[in-house]
């Protein structure tokens, strides 16, 4: 049973990322903005969390009040990704560049700028930031005794402060997608931008919004990443930026699938890192690197879901396709 | 100004310029982080990046061996671009080619050129998703591009790793967790040096392969300029709508152009990994050389001669900066790409704003 346990619980750390990063990128698209700089967004908001946690540690402020400094090692995650998002809003909007290209050039840059940073600071390659253990929410937290028995396992083994953070911003992402004016306002610049300006929206105004949402959730995924794998920082986020683009997409741009394909994928993860410990599966005897196999599946899933959904597909129209207020 | 008005109006001068002014950006750009992440080793670094591929025979021979696989690589993405395509993945593409120009090589024992055309098919056959994806199902071609980066990454990896025969282990080494060195497994797939390791000062790096990605540069422009099936993919690129309205079947041309534009990766892909100098190393991360196609293609605005410029240059820039360790990581040189590329998604900005610096006074003098 502390398998199985282990299972649900490390799916549950590792959907965390995928599925703050997806409803960054839903926020973007729902706009009209294409974010490919998820990736680069999430770098940069791990970076400057990193080094905010180990400073803390460092003060001595962060052992003694590890949740209040892990807040604020979030919110800093989250402020960062947002203010290189600016970069991204910036070339698309203001610019009218062209968003795939922008986000590469934010997805080249923030990968080199993380190793250059963290070179200079720790010195000569040192390039890993190791975050502090403190971090863990433990059941002393609650007034518990520890234990190792199935509940103490499925919930405590990997319980972060991003986990609960990751549950209120889904929530709040269903609320403002369907319930809220703004979340109607945003729909619209990103299905019909002229139609959307033709009734006082300013679609410049929102598609900032978009991206600037997308930014503060890339970030605060970049940092519930690093927590997932647990081995440190060393500029990169493994491609979870392109894999939460490929959820975003299976979760056909809506909160509640977008949680879905989350837990989905990061079951996959979970299988291609456990797949030797894991009893139900094939066993796929003399056959080497399986976890390999297993990390390709969720890619070749997304295509093939993609076939069957393209002539339904409920991208926002207008993705992609700078605004002009001139142009007909 | 007369003179100057034919200035604003000379297109290749424009990209030209456009071109130097975001590697001035750049430059600049890196050089005020480096100053401000290490004030006192700035001028050193930047010095290191921007003198080593001149500085020795070895780095120049360096210099070139790296720019054959950049320039291909580039060539693939501007090619696509021509087709009003981008083809993020190149990196997948290049990833195959590699691959199966390392299986001809050391498992089926083939020589060079054979592994070459292996390599072409292998990453053509990688493009044949985009381009079908794209023209049966509309789907964005980015997002496919970059799902069968990481399948094709993933399957390479798990590909080789049930290959005893292509890993080191099996040719006398060690390490199971890269290709067998091609010296050990089979000599007669390295590409030839042509004697060019003699003019070199003895580079142990160079090799034909640069001059195979200029014969194909050359070729590439040919395709695109005095042909009617490159009139037709330009026609694509420009107006899809216009071109279907004309007779030429779109979809057709999406296809074939993806297919072409990972052969192109694909021989990329070959061409450095049989340089008898690399292994390939089972790593988890996707080879950033797909990646750099893109600054290539977008520094030369596409053009496959201009490419061979950018190529070279990127290629120095890279070579100069695994030269400023240990003062500074060598990734600082993907900084200042990073900005070349930021600066190139605005390239109409860009070139409106030389136009209007080149020709000077006329805009107020029609506007008066």
């Amino acid at each position: 049973m502390n398998i199985l346990a282990n299972i649900i619980s490390l799916t549950i750390v590792f959907a965390v990322p995928l599925m703050l990063v997806a409803l960054g990128g839903m926020y973007s698209e729902h706009s009209g903005v294409i974010n490919l700089a998820l990736e680069g967004i999430m770098i940069i908001g791990a970076l400057c969390s990193c080094f905010t946690l180990q400073s803390l540690d460092r003060s001595g402020f962060g052992p003694a009040h590890p949740q209040l400094s892990m807040l604020i090692a979030i919110l800093v995650a989250g402020v960062t990704g947002m203010a290189f998002s600016v970069l991204l809003a910036f070339a698309a909007i203001n610019l009218k560049a062209d968003q795939t290209i922008g986000g590469t050039a934010l997805n080249t840059f923030a990968p080199a700028f993380a190793v250059v940073v963290t070179w200079a600071v720790q010195g000569q390659g040192l390039t890993t930031i190791q975050i502090p253990t403190w971090i863990r929410i433990t059941q002393a937290n609650f007034g518990l005794e520890p234990g190792d028995g199935f509940w103490d396992m499925l919930i405590f083994k990997y319980f972060y402060l991003t986990t609960p953070i990751a549950v209120i911003l889904f929530f709040a992402a269903w609320i403002v997608m369907y319930k809220t004016r703004f979340g109607l306002r945003l729909r619209a610049c990103g299905e019909h931008p002229q139609a959307a300006d033709s009734v006082g929206i300013n679609v410049y105004r929102m598609r900032y919004a978009g991206v600037l949402i997308s930014g503060f959730l890339g970030g605060v995924g970049g940092i519930a990443y690093i927590i997932a794998i647990g081995s440190g920082f060393s500029s990169s986020v493994g491609g979870y930026g392109f894999l939460a683009l490929a959820v975003m997409i299976f979760g056909n741009w809506k909160p509640v699938q977008i949680l879905g394909s989350a837990v989905f994928f990061a079951l996959f993860k979970v299988i291609a890192a456990y797949n030797s410990s894991i009893p139900f599966l094939p066993k796929l005897e003399g056959v080497k690197d399986k976890s390999s196999l297993y990390q390709m599946l969720p890619y070749v899933v997304t295509m093939i879901v993609l076939i069957f959904t393209s002539k339904s597909s409920k991208a926002p129209k207008a993705e992609g396709i700078p605004y002009d207020k001139g142009s007909r | 100004m007369n003179k100057k008005k034919r200035l604003a109006e000379n297109g290749m001068l424009i990209s030209i310029l456009a071109s130097v002014v975001s590697i001035i950006f750049g430059l600049i750009f890196g050089f005020v982080l480096l100053f401000i992440l290490n004030p006192a080793k700035a001028g050193i670094g930047i010095n290191a990046m921007l003198t080593t591929g001149f500085a020795s025979l070895d780095q120049f021979g360096k210099v070139l061996y790296q720019s054959a696989p950049l320039m291909l690589c580039g060539l693939s993405v501007g090619f696509a671009f021509k087709t009003g395509l981008f083809n993020i993945g190149a990196s997948g593409q290049y990833t195959i080619g590699a691959f199966c120009a390392l299986l001809g090589g050391i498992a089926w024992q083939l020589p060079w050129w054979a592994c070459l055309i292996l390599a072409c098919i292998g990453g053509g056959i990688w493009g044949i998703f985009p381009g079908l994806f794209k023209a049966l199902f509309n789907v964005n071609e980015v997002i496919t591009s970059i799902m069968f980066n990481w399948i094709g990454m993933f399957l390479v990896n798990f590909l080789m790793a049930n290959m005893p025969i292509l890993l080191a282990s099996a040719w006398g080494a060690s390490n199971s967790d890269r290709t067998a060195a091609l010296s050990a497994a089979n000599p007669g797939a390295i590409i030839p040096k042509g004697g060019l390791d003699k003019i070199l000062g003895n580079s142990s790096w160079i090799n034909i392969s640069v001059f195979i990605a200029l014969l194909v540069a050359l070729i590439t422009y040919f395709i695109l300029n005095k042909t009617t099936f490159g009139y037709e993919l330009k026609a694509c690129g420009y107006n899809k709508e216009a071109s279907r309205y004309a007779g030429i079947n779109a979809n057709r041309n999406v296809v074939l152009s993806m297919i072409i534009a990972g052969a192109l990766s694909g021989l990329g892909g070959g061409v450095y990994y049989l340089a008898g100098t690399v292994q390939y190393v089972l790593e988890k991360s996707i080879l950033a050389m797909g990646f750099n196609g893109i600054p290539v293609a977008l520094l030369a605005n596409s053009n496959p001669i201009g490419t061979i410029f950018s190529a070279l240059f990127i290629s120095y820039i890279q070579v100069g900066g695994s030269a400023m360790q240990p003062n500074f990581s060598s990734e600082a040189t993907d900084i200042i790409i990073a900005v070349i590329i930021y600066l190139a998604a605005f390239a109409l900005l860009m070139r409106g704003l030389i136009i209007r610096l080149l020709s000077g006074k006329k805009d107020k003098e029609v506007k008066a």
